[in-house]
């Protein structure tokens, strides 16, 4: 019941996402589509992780690679693919080939069911987030088959660390998702952000502390700092993938950063209202049409501070192509950001835009962390995850059952 | 630490590790050789490692990788030419190596460097012992995992090695002494420059600590992790900040005072449970003390001479001499023997890095493979000293 399908983000409106409405050809479409969204995100936040951690550490980052480094993704994605493709001797050769599969699989399938808008998603499950976690933890299964497929001593310890930290972590992450569906009462992704509409209030406000304690695991469930126990880099050389190179290793990077999208992507639809923007409630005094430019708004302040670096660059004539360069990059967002403001673009655009800017921020967060953060022993991470997040977690589940007795 | 696990072997001879064709490792122990490349062994240590899973059942020390033979060398340079090997032993700090030499060869000849010289080494020696524990210190949070403070550490690094390259034109092995005292005089706006970063420096430091002291993750990692008790530091002949986070207050600057340090002011700062943490924090009291020390020196400087009257072919008398000095690491000591001729007989060098790595086994035995690494960082080891 589909009606006529136009692919998203220019068509008209769909009652129901397309997986539901069974018109597979356009769900394919929008398949495509997260995957092209997720890989730039990746190729974005590359950029971006090495460019903020560089200037909170005084330094610049990439400089050399196009203007500001603009291009060091791609350049580090070329030399990654040319580069030879190694396997250790003794290594178990096709679990070696599909450990790095499985995570980057892991990873990316599960934002099928992640939504983007009310339509925006492939498919609406009615298990939406049971779906999600499960799949989502399929990836320490890729890890662990790297560990131990490697025959060699740091990734095994590396792969023992992930298993045992992952299954600790996903006991808070689980009895933190309890607590949320208490008050939604549905599994599905989409159910979830509609209840938090209909009740008038994001669930961050309602389960903060089963938010707390699902921001904290989910940095540990993505190995990222400072749970970053299975690569410590500093103890166990690269952890699972120390063996790893070239363009296996970009899989096993692109699964990480994939993921940590994903455990966003998840907090984002169960705590912060999903699409919604900010401040969802207030509607009148031209606060929509207020809110529906800051898409435009925020792709033009984008295209200025590029266009002012461009103009800030040296006159010499080794600068002219990085000019040129970034001239063209803040020429094309601040083509986006005028297209943002045509009405009907501005109307689609919404939901995919607040959705995408709350999980940036996100984003942020891991890697402030990342630079603030000494590392967590492996014992002192499994003794805070056994004996404060979990029995947190459980107290905050029965605390907010027995509330929700008297607060619907 | 889990209870439960087995008890460790006997401590002392050499660690079981199993030969080929012949099992001694239980069934859930396994053999990890962390080094000679790997990230964290501060150069080419390699330490070999039993594990039963994470736990360090014991552990074997293996160096010799940089062994370049700086001692046989000096049997066959002239004093004066053996100079700037010196320099490439501890190469974060080589203006304390060459200090420690000189002053041993001026003992072995019985001249005094002059006043301004005295001064001027003292001077150059704490900037450099801030420097190397600035390097300690951002390798150290890196090996723990806090990768920002190493930036921050590097840039005032940055600012001393600046003054020693406009000092004697080299940032890291500076052959910046010379027996009998000074080549060069100051340069014209050093006291400048130096008052500035006395001026910069403890805020930085500050800054250092916000990052780190208080931090739960840093307390975590550091309070408790290799303990070294004051009557083991002295049974193994350990120096240096490791022994006085034990709570021993011994530095050559105020036990056998050389150069004129009699005539600074300055405290020694001293740890209680000698712990990873005790350390990180004498080394970051010990930065504040030597800015202070360096402060009273630029006020301090005199006037003269900078080099003493040293024959052009220099041939110490028939003896011999042992001078030891309070270089960054611990106590640094030169062993002399002279017969009289162009280049010593025989030259032993007492480096604090090879004595105080004896102390690692004892440490890291029941400790986990990430405490491993925060202890060889908290002992502060360079393998170009250790191997010489």
């Amino acid at each position: 019941m589909s009606g006529v399908a136009i692919p998203w983000p220019v068509g008209g409106r769909l009652a129901q996402p397309p997986g539901n409405a069974g018109n597979f050809m356009l769900a394919t479409v929008y398949i495509l589509l997260i995957f092209l969204g997720i890989s730039l995100g990746v190729i974005i936040m590359n950029w971006a992780e090495r460019k903020v951690l560089a200037h909170m550490q005084v330094r610049l980052g990439p400089m050399r690679v196009g203007p500001h480094g603009l291009l060091q993704p791609v350049a580090d994605a070329l030399k990654l693919l040319l580069k030879e493709d190694l396997v250790p001797q003794g290594a178990d050769r096709l679990v070696f080939w599909l450990a790095p599969v499985v995570v980057v699989m892991a990873a990316f399938s599960a934002f099928t069911a992640i939504p983007f808008g009310p339509t925006a998603a492939v498919s609406d499950l009615n298990i939406g987030i049971v779906f999600v976690l499960a799949i989502a933890s399929l990836g320490v299964l890729g890890i662990i088959l790297a560990g131990w497929s490697s025959n060699s001593h740091y990734p095994l310890l590396g792969a023992l660390r992930s298993g045992a930290q992952m299954v600790s972590y996903e006991v808070t992450i689980g009895l933190a998702v309890v607590a949320v569906l208490l008050h939604t009462g549905t599994l599905s992704m989409v159910g979830i952000v509609r209840s938090q509409i209909e009740s008038h209030r994001w669930l961050l406000f309602r389960e903060p502390v089963a938010f707390g304690l699902f921001a904290v695991a989910m940095v540990a469930e993505t190995n990222r700092s400072p749970f970053d126990r299975p690569e410590a880099e500093s103890e166990l050389v690269a952890g699972y993938h120390t063996e790893y190179s070239g363009f296996r290793w970009s899989l096993f990077m692109l699964g990480e950063y994939a993921g940590m999208m994903l455990v966003s992507a998840v907090a984002v639809t169960l705590w912060l209202g999903g699409w919604t923007r900010p401040f969802p409630n207030l509607h009148g005094g031209g606060v929509d049409v207020l809110f529906s430019f800051v898409p435009a708004a925020s792709f033009l302040l984008l295209a200025g501070l590029a266009l002012r670096a461009a103009l800030k660059m040296p006159g010499h004539r080794r600068w002219r192509a990085q000019r040129g360069g970034l001239l063209a990059f803040g020429g094309l967002l601040l083509g986006l950001g005028l297209w943002l403001t045509v009405p009907t673009v501005r109307a689609q655009s919404q939901n995919v835009f607040w959705f995408v800017l709350k999980v940036a921020v996100f984003q942020y967060f891991f890697i402030w962390y990342r630079a603030t953060f000494p590392r967590y022993r492996y014992d002192q991470l499994l003794r805070i995850g056994w004996r404060i997040l979990v029995p947190t977690a459980l107290a905050n589940l029965l605390l907010s059952a027995t509330l929700s007795l008297w607060l619907p | 630490m889990n209870k439960a696990a087995a008890p460790l072997p006997p401590e002392g001879g050499p660690m079981t590790a199993p030969r080929p064709g012949e099992s001694q490792l239980d069934s859930s122990e396994m053999i990890l050789n962390m080094g000679p490349q790997h990230p964290s062994t501060h150069g080419v240590l390699r330490v070999v490692l039993k594990l039963d899973g994470e736990r360090v059942v014991d552990a074997e020390c293996v160096i010799g990788y940089l062994h370049r033979g700086v001692e046989k060398i000096g049997e066959h340079r002239t004093y004066m030419q053996f100079n700037p090997y010196v320099d490439r032993m501890d190469y974060v700090s080589a203006v304390s190596n060459g200090l420690g030499y000189c002053e041993a060869v001026e003992k072995l000849q019985g001249v005094v460097a002059p006043a301004r010289a005295q001064v001027v080494r003292v001077l150059l020696a704490e900037l450099n012992r801030i420097s190397s524990h600035i390097v300690w210190l951002g390798t150290h949070a890196l090996d723990i995992g806090a990768m920002t403070p190493v930036f921050y550490s590097f840039r005032e690094r940055e600012e001393i090695l600046k003054i020693f390259e406009k000092y004697c034109g080299a940032r890291l092995t500076t052959h910046a002494f010379r027996i009998g005292g000074l080549q060069w005089d100051l340069y014209d706006d050093f006291e400048a420059d130096v008052r500035r970063f006395c001026r910069n420096f403890p805020a930085r430091v500050d800054e250092y600590e916000t990052l780190l002291t208080e931090n739960r993750i840093w307390r975590q990692r550091t309070v408790g992790v290799g303990k070294l008790d004051a009557a083991t530091c002295k049974a193994l002949g350990v120096t240096g900040p490791v022994l006085r986070a034990a709570g021993v207050a011994w530095d050559l600057r105020k036990t056998q005072p050389y150069s004129g340090y009699e005539n600074f002011s300055f405290e020694i700062p001293v740890g209680e449970n000698g712990d990873t943490f005790d350390r990180y924090r004498v080394r970051l009291q010990e930065m504040r003390q030597s800015c202070r020390i360096i402060a009273q020196a630029v006020d301090a400087l005199p006037g003269g001479p900078i080099l003493a009257k040293i024959p052009k072919v220099f041939k110490p008398p028939v003896g011999e001499v042992y001078h030891s000095i309070e270089a960054p690491k611990g106590e640094l000591g030169f062993y002399i023997v002279s017969d009289g001729g162009l280049q010593p007989y025989r030259l032993r060098v007492r480096p604090p890095s090879f004595v105080n790595l004896q102390a690692l086994r004892g440490m890291v035995r029941g400790a986990l493979v990430a405490d491993v690494v925060a202890i060889i960082g908290s002992i502060d080891i360079v393998l170009g000293e250790v191997d010489r």
